[in-house]
C-alpha cells in the first residue's frame, strides 16, 4: 500500500509538470506581448516594465523563474488588474467558490446516495422514476439552461430569491447556485448509486445474507452499502472536474465573484497570467483530488491489491 | 517420431474450415446468455437492427433529430429573413405571425427562428466535425495501444490518464484565449479533449478480443491475421464505436455550447445555440422566449442523441440485455 501511494504521488508530478509546461509554452507562443496596448509607452518605461516581469530574459529562464515562484506558492502578477497579484485575486475568489461548490457537493452526495438507495430497492416506484428522470435530465438539460430557468421561476415570477449577485456570504444569494449545482450532481450520483446497488443486490453474498434470514435493513446497510458505494467514490474525481465546469457556468449565470467568474473574465480580457495561474492552480487541485480518490479506492476495495 | 501426428489434428483436418466455423458458431449459440436472439443464424447486424427498430424512444428520437437537421439546413433558405439583418419595426417582439416572425425577434430585431436554425447549423456542424476527428483519433490511438501492447500500450494509456486528470474546460478556455475563436479552432480545441473515452474503450475491446476463444480458434485454424482483424475484431469493435460515437456527439455539442455561452466559443455575428442561450439569458427578465426557444432546441437535440445512444447500446451490446 505504501509503495503504491508513493508510486501514485510520483506519477502525479509529471502530469502537473506537463500541464504547466504546455500551458506556459502555449502562452508564450502567442504573438503580441502583454504590453502591446493602444497607449504608447516610452522605450524606457517599456524596458522597465519588461525587466520587472522578467520579459527581457530568455524563455527558459523565465520558465524556471515561474516554476520557482509556483513552488513558493506565487502565481505571478495579473497583467490586466494593475496592482493585483494572481494570488490576491484567488484569495478573494476562492472562498466564494468553495462555499458554493463545497456545500453543493456535500448536499448532493447525501441526497444522491439516499435517492439512489431508495430507487434501487424500490424499482419502478415513484422515487425510481424520479431518479431516472433526473439522470436523463442531467445529461440533456445543461446547467446553463437550468440556471436561467430557475432564475425565471424563483426570482422573476415568484420573487422569492435574488436573481444573482453576492453579498458577504448571505444565505439568500447562495440558495439558487447551490440548488443548481446540487441538482446537476445528484443526477449523476443518484443514477450511479442506483445502478451499482442493483448490481450488488444480485450478487451471491447478498443471497447468502438473505438466506441467513437477516432483515432487509441489515442486508442493505451492513452488506450491500459498502461495495455499492465504490463506484460513487470513483465518480468523485470526474465529478470534481465537472464541478469546475458547472462552477464556471453557475458563477456566470448568477454573477458570483468566484474562481469561475475570474477565469471567464480573465479569458475575455486576455489576461494571460491570470488564466495560466488559475489553470495551474485548479490542475494541481484536481490532480491531487484524483490521487486521493485513487488511494481511497485502493483502501476501500478489498479486491484491489498492489 | 516421423509420420506421427496427434490424434486431434488428424480428426480436425478431416473437417473443412467451413465446417469448423459452423461448429464454433454452434458453440457460440449454445451460450445461454445469447441463445434466444442469435438463433436461426441471423447476423449480428440484422439482429441489432431488429432490436433497434423495436425501441420506440430511439426511433422517435431519430425522426425528431432528422427533422431538426432538415429544418436547420433548409429553413434559413425558405424563411423570408436573414439571420443577421435587423427588422427595425419589430424589435423584441414575442412570437407572432406579424411580419412572419414565428418565434419573435431579439433585442436587435433579428428573427429568432432563423437565428436558431443558423445556430443549429453551427452547433451540429461543430458536433459532427469534432466527433469525426475525436472518434478517429480515439480509434487509432486505442487500437494501436491494444494491438501493440507492452511498453507502448502503457505509455499511450498513461497519456490518456493524464488527459483525464486535466480540468479540460479550463485548458479549452486557455486554448481559445490564445488561439482565437475561429470556427475550426473551436472544433480543434474540443477534439483535443474528447477522444480519450473512445481510445480507452477501443483499447479495452481490442485487448479482450485478441484473447477471445473464437480468435484463438481462428488462429488455430490458420486464418490469416488481416482476415482475423476484419472478420472478428472489426465487427466487434464497430458496436462499441457506434455506441460511443452517439455518446460523443451530445458531449461535444454541449462543450461547444458551454464555451459559446461563456462568450469564449463562436463569435458574433456568427451564432450557435450556446451564443443564443447566452443572449437569451441576458434578456430573460423581459423577453423570456429568446432564452426558451434555443434552450428547448438544444435540450431536445441532446435528449434525442441520448435516446438513440441508449437504443444502440441495447441493440448492439448483447450483454446488456
Amino acid at each position: 500500500m505504501w509503495s503504491y501511494t508513493l508510486r501514485r504521488i510520483l506519477s502525479a508530478i509529471p502530469t502537473m509538470l506537463v500541464v504547466i509546461t504546455v500551458c506556459y509554452l502555449l502562452l508564450h507562443a502567442t504573438p503580441g506581448g502583454p504590453f502591446d496596448s493602444d497607449r504608447k509607452v516610452s522605450a524606457a518605461v517599456l524596458a522597465n516594465l519588461q525587466a520587472k516581469y522578467h520579459l527581457d530574459l530568455p524563455l527558459w529562464q523565465q520558465y524556471l523563474l515561474y516554476l520557482k515562484g509556483l513552488l513558493q506558492g506565487d502565481l505571478g502578477a495579473s497583467f490586466r488588474y494593475a496592482d493585483w497579484s494572481v494570488n490576491d485575486l484567488v484569495a478573494s475568489a476562492l472562498p466564494v467558490s468553495l462555499a458554493i461548490g463545497g456545500s453543493a457537493l456535500l448536499l448532493s452526495a447525501v441526497i444522491g446516495v439516499a435517492l439512489g438507495i431508495v430507487a434501487a430497492l424500490r424499482q419502478n416506484s415513484l422515487v425510481d422514476y424520479f431518479v431516472m428522470l433526473l439522470g436523463n435530465m442531467g445529461s440533456a438539460v445543461p446547467s446553463f439552461v437550468l440556471g436561467p430557468v430557475m432564475i425565471i421561476v424563483f426570482a422573476i415570477v415568484l420573487k422569492w430569491l435574488p436573481a444573482g449577485g453576492w453579498h458577504d456570504f448571505e444565505l439568500r444569494f447562495m440558495i439558487l447556485p447551490i440548488a443548481l449545482l446540487t441538482i446537476i450532481n445528484v443526477s449523476t450520483i443518484g443514477r450511479v448509486m442506483r445502478g451499482s446497488l442493483i448490481e450488488v443486490m444480485h450478487s451471491n453474498f447478498i443471497r447468502t445474507a438473505r438466506a441467513k434470514g437477516l432483515p432487509t435493513r441489515v442486508v442493505v446497510l451492513r452488506h450491500a452499502l459498502k461495495p455499492a458505494l465504490l463506484p460513487v467514490v470513483s465518480l468523485l474525481g470526474p465529478l470534481a472536474i465537472s464541478s469546475i465546469t458547472s462552477a464556471l457556468v453557475t458563477e456566470t449565470v448568477f454573477s458570483l465573484p468566484g474562481l469561475g467568474k475570474l477565469i471567464v473574465n480573465g479569458a475575455g480580457n486576455r489576461d494571460y497570467t491570470l488564466v495560466l495561474g488559475l489553470v495551474v492552480l485548479i490542475t494541481v487541485l484536481t490532480v491531487t483530488l484524483n490521487l486521493l480518490v485513487d488511494l481511497a479506492y485502493a483502501w476501500l476495495d478489498p479486491k484491489i491489491r498492489y | 517420431m516421423p509420420g506421427w501426428t496427434p490424434r486431434f489434428v488428424t480428426e480436425s483436418a478431416m473437417l473443412t474450415p467451413e465446417e469448423i466455423s459452423g461448429l464454433v458458431a454452434k458453440v457460440a449459440d449454445a451460450d445461454p446468455r445469447q441463445n434466444t436472439a442469435l438463433a436461426a443464424g441471423r447476423s449480428l447486424w440484422s439482429d441489432a437492427r431488429r432490436r433497434f427498430l423495436r425501441n420506440k424512444a430511439a426511433i422517435i428520437s431519430l425522426g425528431v433529430l432528422a427533422l431538426i437537421c432538415l429544418a436547420c439546413v433548409i429553413g434559413p433558405w425558405v424563411l423570408p429573413h436573414a439571420f443577421d439583418s435587423a427588422d427595425w419595426e419589430a424589435m423584441s417582439i414575442p412570437p407572432s405571425f406579424i411580419n412572419s416572425h414565428f418565434w419573435g425577434t431579439d433585442d436587435a430585431g433579428r428573427d429568432l427562428l432563423v437565428r436558431c436554425l443558423i445556430g443549429g447549423r453551427i452547433s451540429l456542424a461543430v458536433g459532427l466535425l469534432a466527433t469525426i476527428s475525436s472518434v478517429t483519433l480515439g480509434i487509432v490511438w486505442g487500437a494501436t495501444a491494444g494491438f501493440v501492447g507492452g511498453k507502448v500500450d502503457a505509455f499511450m494509456m498513461r497519456i490518456v490518464d493524464m488527459m483525464y486528470a486535466i480540468p479540460y474546460l479550463l485548458i479549452a478556455i486557455l486554448l481559445v484565449t490564445i488561439l482565437g475563436r475561429e470556427f475550426y479552432l473551436v472544433v480543434l480545441t474540443i477534439t483535443v479533449f474528447s477522444w480519450m473515452d473512445m481510445a480507452r474503450v477501443v483499447r479495452g475491446q481490442t485487448l479482450s478480443l485478441r484473447s477471445m476463444e473464437y480468435v484463438e480458434a481462428a488462429r488455430a485454424m490458420g486464418v490469416s491475421t488481416p482476415r482475423i482483424i476484419f472478420r472478428h475484431i472489426v465487427p466487434n469493435l464497430l458496436g462499441v464505436v457506434v455506441i460511443y460515437t452517439t455518446v460523443t456527439v451530445p458531449g461535444v455539442i454541449l462543450t461547444e455550447s458551454v464555451l459559446s455561452f461563456l462568450g469564449l466559443g463562436i463569435q458574433e455575428p456568427m451564432t450557435s445555440w450556446g451564443v443564443l442561450i447566452q443572449d437569451g439569458a441576458k434578456a430573460m427578465e423581459v423577453t423570456p422566449w429568446i432564452l426558451l426557444f434555443p434552450a428547448a432546441l438544444l435540450s431536445i437535440t441532446l435528449y434525442c442523441f441520448n435516446f438513440i445512444g441508449d437504443g444502440l447500446r441495447d441493440a448492439l451490446d448483447p450483454k446488456e440485455r
